[in-house]
C-alpha cells in the first residue's frame, strides 16, 4: 500500500507538472506594457511554489513507502515530540519566502494601481450594463457629457443607451461605440462604470481586468503595444446572460484611431 | 452548568428527535451533511453534465437554460459551504466526539445544542425550499453580490428564491451562533482532571478555534444578510446605489455595493479555515495514531492553528483585489493573506515530520489522512498566486480560483470527513466498515480529485471563466473546451464511485464486524469507553488524564501506546 501510495502521488506529481513546464495550456500572448512584467512574476511564483509543490509530494509518497509497517521484526517507530530548532528554520523560511514574493511584485502593482494615468492619456469611459459594454470618447473638447439614469433606454442603443443628455453642450461631440478603438503605445484610462449591477472588464491579452461597480466611476490605465483585435469578457458574475457579454478593443495605429474618431463624428453631424 | 442525567431518556422522540445527548445530536448533523453532500453533488452532476451537453434533457430539470445553470452554481456553492463543510465537521464530530475526548459527560448547554441542530436543520429545509418556488432558485452565486442579489428585478430567481436563499443563511448562522457557543464553553469549562489545554488532542484545538472563528464570523454575516433583506422587502439602499435595470429606475440610491463584499468576505474568508481547521486537526491526530508516533511539533501545531485562526480574519480583502477597493488596501491584504502561508506551511512540514521514521498502517482513515496532505499542499501552493494582486488581476474568476478552494476547501475538507468517518465509525455504531470496500473508495476518490481539479487549473491559466453556463460566445474559453470534457467525465466516474461509500456507510452498520472499544490501539479518551459510548460517556467513572495525547511507541513502555488515562509515562532511553 505504501507503494500504490509512492508511485500515485508521484505520478500525479510528473503529470500535473509536465503541462505546466510544457506550457500546453498557457496565458495568451501579452500585448500591453504590463504584460512582460506581470508574465515574468508568474514565472517565478510558478517556479518557487512548483519546487515546493515537487518536494512535498515526493518526500509525502516517499515517507509513506519507506516507513509502510513490516510487519513483525526489530522495527521500531522513532520516538520523538519534534525538534523546535526545526520548527524556528523552516518558519523563517516560510516567511522569507511568502513575504519576499509578495514584495517583489510590488512595483508592478504601483505602477498599474497606485499611480494615476497621466496627463495626455487616451480617456475611454467604458459602461457596462446587463449584457452589453458601451465605449465613449470626450470627443474634441475632451469632456463627456452628463448622463441620467431617466433618460436611458437600452433599446436605443448607444448614446441613448447610456441616458446622455443632449442639452449638455460637452455632450455634442460624445462619441459611443459597441467595439473599444484605441491607439497602440498610448496609456488609454478607462473609466470603468455600471448601471445596473457590478460587471468587471477583462482583456486577457493586456492582463488587464478591473469590476465596473454601480454608484462608482474607477479610473483606470493600460498601455496597448501590439496592433490587432482582442477579445474581452465579463469576469464578474451578472446575470443569465453574462457568458454572452463579451466585446473586442481594437487596437490600431495612432493614425487610424484619428481617422476612426473623426469618421464617428462626422455621422454624429 | 450542564447536570447531565445518568438515565437515558426513554421513548423516540426525546431519544432520536428531540434529543439532548451530544451524540445523537452529532449523528443528527452527520446525517444532515451526508443528505447534504449528495444533494450539492447532484448539483454539480447536472453542471457538469450542460457544460458539456448544453442541450441534453436532464432529470427533473429538463433543458437546462443558462439562468437554470447559474441557480444551480449557487445552490450547490450554498449547500456545501454551510450543510456540509461547515455542519460535519464540526457540528457532525465536533459535537460527538469534542465532549468525549476531554472527558465531559455531555456538550455545557445540551438545550442548546440540541436548538441549534433543528435551526440548521429549519435552514436547509428553507433553502431547498427555493427550487420549488415561482421563478426558482436564485442566481448570484453563493457569494450574493449586491445589487445582483438585491435587486428582484436582476433576474430570474431573484424574487423569492433569493429571499429564501437568504432567509436560509440567516438561519443557518443563527444554528452556527449557538453551537459555537457552546463548543467554546465546553471547552474551557467540562475537561476532565488533568486534561490540560496542552493535553488537548489537536481534534479538540481545532474544533474550539473553530468555534471562536464561528463565533465572530457568523455574527456579522447575521447582519449582513438582514440588512439585504431590508434592501430588498423594506425599501432601504444598504448595498444598492442609484442603479437602473434594464433602463428603468430602482428607486434605490446612496448604498454601497463594496459594503456587502466586505461584511460577506469578513465571514466567508475565516469560513474557509471554518471548513478545513477541524480536518487538519483530524488528520494530525490520525498521522499520529496510525505512524505510530507522538505527532511532530505538538506546539508548533497548536500555535499554528491559533496562528491562521488569529490572521484568518485580516485577509478577507484579498477576494476583493478587483472590486474598485483602495489599491493600497489591496496591499496590506496582500501581505496578511502571504503571512498566513506561513503557519499553514509549518503544519504540512508537522505533518511529514511525523510520518518520517514511524511505522505506518495503512488502514482507510490514515489513506484518506495521507491523501489529505497531498491535497492540501496541491490546494495550498495556489494560494500565493492568488494572494498577489498582480497575478490575481489576471487569475481573478477564472477557473484557477475554482480549482484553488475546491481543492484546499471542498476537497481536502471532505478527505477529512471521509478520514473521521472511516475512523470514528465503530465508536458510532458500533461496528467496523468493510476495509476492501474503503479502500477502493480512497483510490478511485483520490486520483478523481485530481482528475478534476488539476485541469481547472490549466483552464484558469488560459483565462477559461467561471460562472459561464456556455464557454461558446467567447472564442479564447471556447478554445479550451476539450478540458471541460475531461474534466466532466473525471466527475461522472468519482461521483459514480461516491456510491462504495454510501453503500460501505449502510451495510456497515447492520452487517460490519463487531469492533472492539479501541480497534485502532488509540490513545483518547473515546477508545477508553464503551462502543458505542454509554449515555453519560463513561459508565459513572469521570476518567483522569496522565499523559499527553499522542503517547506512541514510548521506548520501555509495554505497549506501542500509552492510553491518556494510563499512569504516567516518561520515556526510558
Amino acid at each position: 500500500m505504501g507503494l500504490g501510495l509512492l508511485v500515485v502521488i508521484w505520478l500525479i506529481t510528473v503529470v500535473g507538472s509536465y503541462f505546466i513546464i510544457a506550457k500546453t495550456w498557457w496565458l495568451p500572448v501579452g500585448a500591453s506594457a504590463a504584460a512582460a512584467g506581470i508574465d515574468h512574476h508568474f514565472t517565478t511564483t510558478y517556479i518557487l511554489m512548483g519546487a515546493v509543490f515537487i518536494a512535498a509530494q515526493l518526500a509525502l509518497g516517499w515517507f509513506a513507502w519507506k516507513y509502510r509497517d513490516r510487519g513483525a521484526g526489530p522495527q521500531q517507530a522513532y520516538y520523538s515530540h519534534g525538534n523546535t530548532t526545526l520548527e524556528i528554520v523552516w518558519t523563517v523560511l516560510t516567511i522569507i519566502l511568502f513575504i519576499g514574493l509578495n514584495l517583489a511584485s510590488e512595483s508592478i502593482w504601483a505602477t498599474e494601481r497606485f499611480d494615476a494615468a497621466k496627463p495626455g492619456a487616451v480617456q475611454v469611459e467604458v459602461t457596462a450594463m446587463q449584457f452589453a459594454w458601451y465605449f465613449r470618447y470626450a470627443g474634441p473638447d475632451g469632456k463627456f457629457g452628463a448622463t441620467k439614469p431617466e433618460l436611458e433606454d437600452a433599446s436605443l442603443g448607444g448614446a441613448g443607451a447610456l441616458g446622455l443628455d443632449t442639452t449638455d453642450p460637452a455632450s455634442k461631440d460624445d462619441v459611443v461605440a459597441g467595439v473599444m478603438v484605441v491607439p497602440v503605445n498610448r496609456e488609454i484610462e478607462v473609466i470603468l462604470r455600471s448601471h445596473d449591477v457590478i460587471h468587471s472588464f477583462f482583456v486577457p491579452a493586456m492582463r488587464f481586468k478591473q469590476d465596473a461597480v454601480p454608484g462608482l466611476a474607477i479610473h483606470m490605465h493600460f498601455t496597448p503595444i501590439q496592433t490587432g483585435d482582442y477579445e474581452l469578457a465579463c469576469a464578474e458574475l451578472c446575470g443569465l446572460g453574462h457568458y454572452k457579454m463579451h466585446g473586442i478593443v481594437k487596437v490600431v495605429s495612432d493614425q487610424e484611431f484619428s481617422q476612426w474618431l473623426a469618421a464617428r463624428e462626422a455621422e454624429k453631424q | 452548568m450542564a447536570t447531565h442525567d445518568i438515565a437515558a431518556p426513554q421513548g423516540f422522540i426525546r431519544k432520536y428527535i428531540f434529543s439532548l445527548d451530544h451524540k445523537v445530536i452529532g449523528l443528527q448533523y452527520f446525517f444532515l451533511a451526508l443528505v447534504a453532500v449528495f444533494t450539492g453533488m447532484f448539483l454539480s452532476l447536472l453542471m457538469r453534465i450542460h457544460l458539456v451537453w448544453p442541450n441534453a434533457s436532464l432529470p427533473f430539470f429538463g433543458e437546462i437554460k443558462p439562468e437554470t445553470y447559474l441557480s444551480l452554481l449557487t445552490m450547490h456553492g450554498t449547500i456545501m459551504v454551510f450543510f456540509v463543510l461547515t455542519t460535519a465537521p464540526q457540528g457532525g464530530f465536533g459535537n460527538y466526539f469534542l465532549p468525549i475526548q476531554i472527558g465531559a459527560p455531555d456538550m455545557a448547554f445540551p438545550v442548546l445544542n440540541m436548538l441549534s441542530f433543528w435551526t440548521t436543520f429549519l435552514g436547509f429545509i428553507v433553502l431547498v425550499a427555493a427550487f420549488f418556488v415561482t421563478g426558482g432558485a436564485p442566481l448570484h452565486g453563493w457569494t450574493g453580490y449586491a445589487p445582483l442579489s438585491a435587486l428582484p428585478s436582476a433576474g430570474p430567481g431573484e424574487g423569492l428564491g433569493a429571499d429564501l436563499w437568504i432567509t436560509s443563511i440567516a438561519i443557518f448562522c443563527i444554528g452556527a451562533l449557538m453551537g459555537a457557543l457552546n463548543f467554546i464553553t465546553t471547552t474551557l469549562d467540562m475537561r476532565a482532571k488533568g486534561m490540560t489545554l496542552m493535553r488537548m488532542p489537536l481534534t479538540c484545538w481545532a474544533w474550539f478555534i473553530t468555534a471562536i472563528l464561528g463565533l465572530l464570523a457568523f455574527g456579522v454575516l447575521l447582519s449582513a444578510g438582514i440588512l439585504l433583506l431590508m434592501d430588498r422587502n423594506l425599501g432601504t439602499s444598504f448595498f444598492v446605489p442609484l442603479v437602473t435595470v434594464n433602463g428603468v429606475l430602482t428607486g434605490h440610491k446612496g448604498g454601497s455595493p463594496l459594503l456587502w463584499q466586505h461584511l460577506f468576505w469578513f465571514f466567508g474568508h475565516p469560513e474557509v479555515y471554518i471548513a478545513i481547521l477541524p480536518a487538519m486537526g483530524l488528520c494530525s491526530q490520525l498521522l499520529s495514531v496510525f505512524s505510530r508516533k507522538p505527532i511532530f511539533g505538538y506546539r508548533a501545531m497548536v500555535y499554528a492553528i491559533m496562528a491562521i485562526g488569529f490572521l484568518g480574519f485580516m485577509v478577507w480583502g484579498h477576494h476583493m483585489f478587483m472590486s474598485g477597493m483602495s489599491p493600497y488596501t489591496a496591499f496590506a491584504f496582500s501581505i496578511m493573506t502571504m503571512a498566513i502561508g506561513v503557519p499553514s506551511a509549518i503544519k504540512t512540514f508537522n505533518w511529514l515530520g511525523t510520518l518520517w521514521r514511524g511505522k505506518i498502517r495503512f488502514l482507510s482513515p490514515m489513506l484518506f489522512a495521507i491523501g489529505f496532505v497531498s491535497l492540501f499542499v496541491v490546494g495550498g501552493i495556489s494560494g500565493p498566486f492568488l494572494a498577489q494582486p498582480v497575478l490575481d488581476i489576471y487569475l481573478h474568476e477564472t477557473y484557477f480560483v475554482i480549482a484553488h478552494f475546491h481543492l484546499i476547501m471542498g476537497v481536502a475538507s471532505i478527505f477529512g470527513i471521509f478520514a473521521a468517518t472511516y475512523y470514528w465509525f465503530p465508536k458510532m455504531f458500533g461496528r467496523m466498515m468493510n476495509e476492501t470496500l474503503a479502500k477502493a473508495h480512497f483510490w478511485l476518490t483520490f486520483v478523481g480529485a485530481y482528475a478534476i481539479f488539476m485541469p481547472m487549473h490549466y483552464y484558469g491559466m488560459a483565462g477559461g471563466l467561471r460562472r459561464y453556463s456556455q464557454g461558446t460566445e467567447v472564442e479564447w474559453i471556447n478554445n479550451l473546451a476539450p478540458i471541460q470534457k475531461f474534466i466532466s467525465i473525471a466527475a461522472f466516474v468519482t461521483i459514480a464511485s461516491q456510491l462504495i461509500f454510501l453503500v460501505n456507510l449502510f451495510w456497515s452498520m447492520k452487517k460490519g464486524e463487531k469492533a472492539a472499544d479501541n480497534p485502532w490501539e488509540a490513545t483518547t479518551l473515546e477508545w477508553t469507553t464503551a462502543t458505542p459510548p454509554p449515555h453519560d460517556n463513561f459508565g459513572g467513572v469521570t476518567p483522569v488524564v496522565h499523559n499527553g495525547p499522542y503517547e506512541y511507541s514510548v521506548p520501555g513502555a509495554p505497549r506501542d501506546f500509552v492510553m491518556q488515562t494510563d499512569a504516567p509515562v516518561t520515556a526510558k532511553h
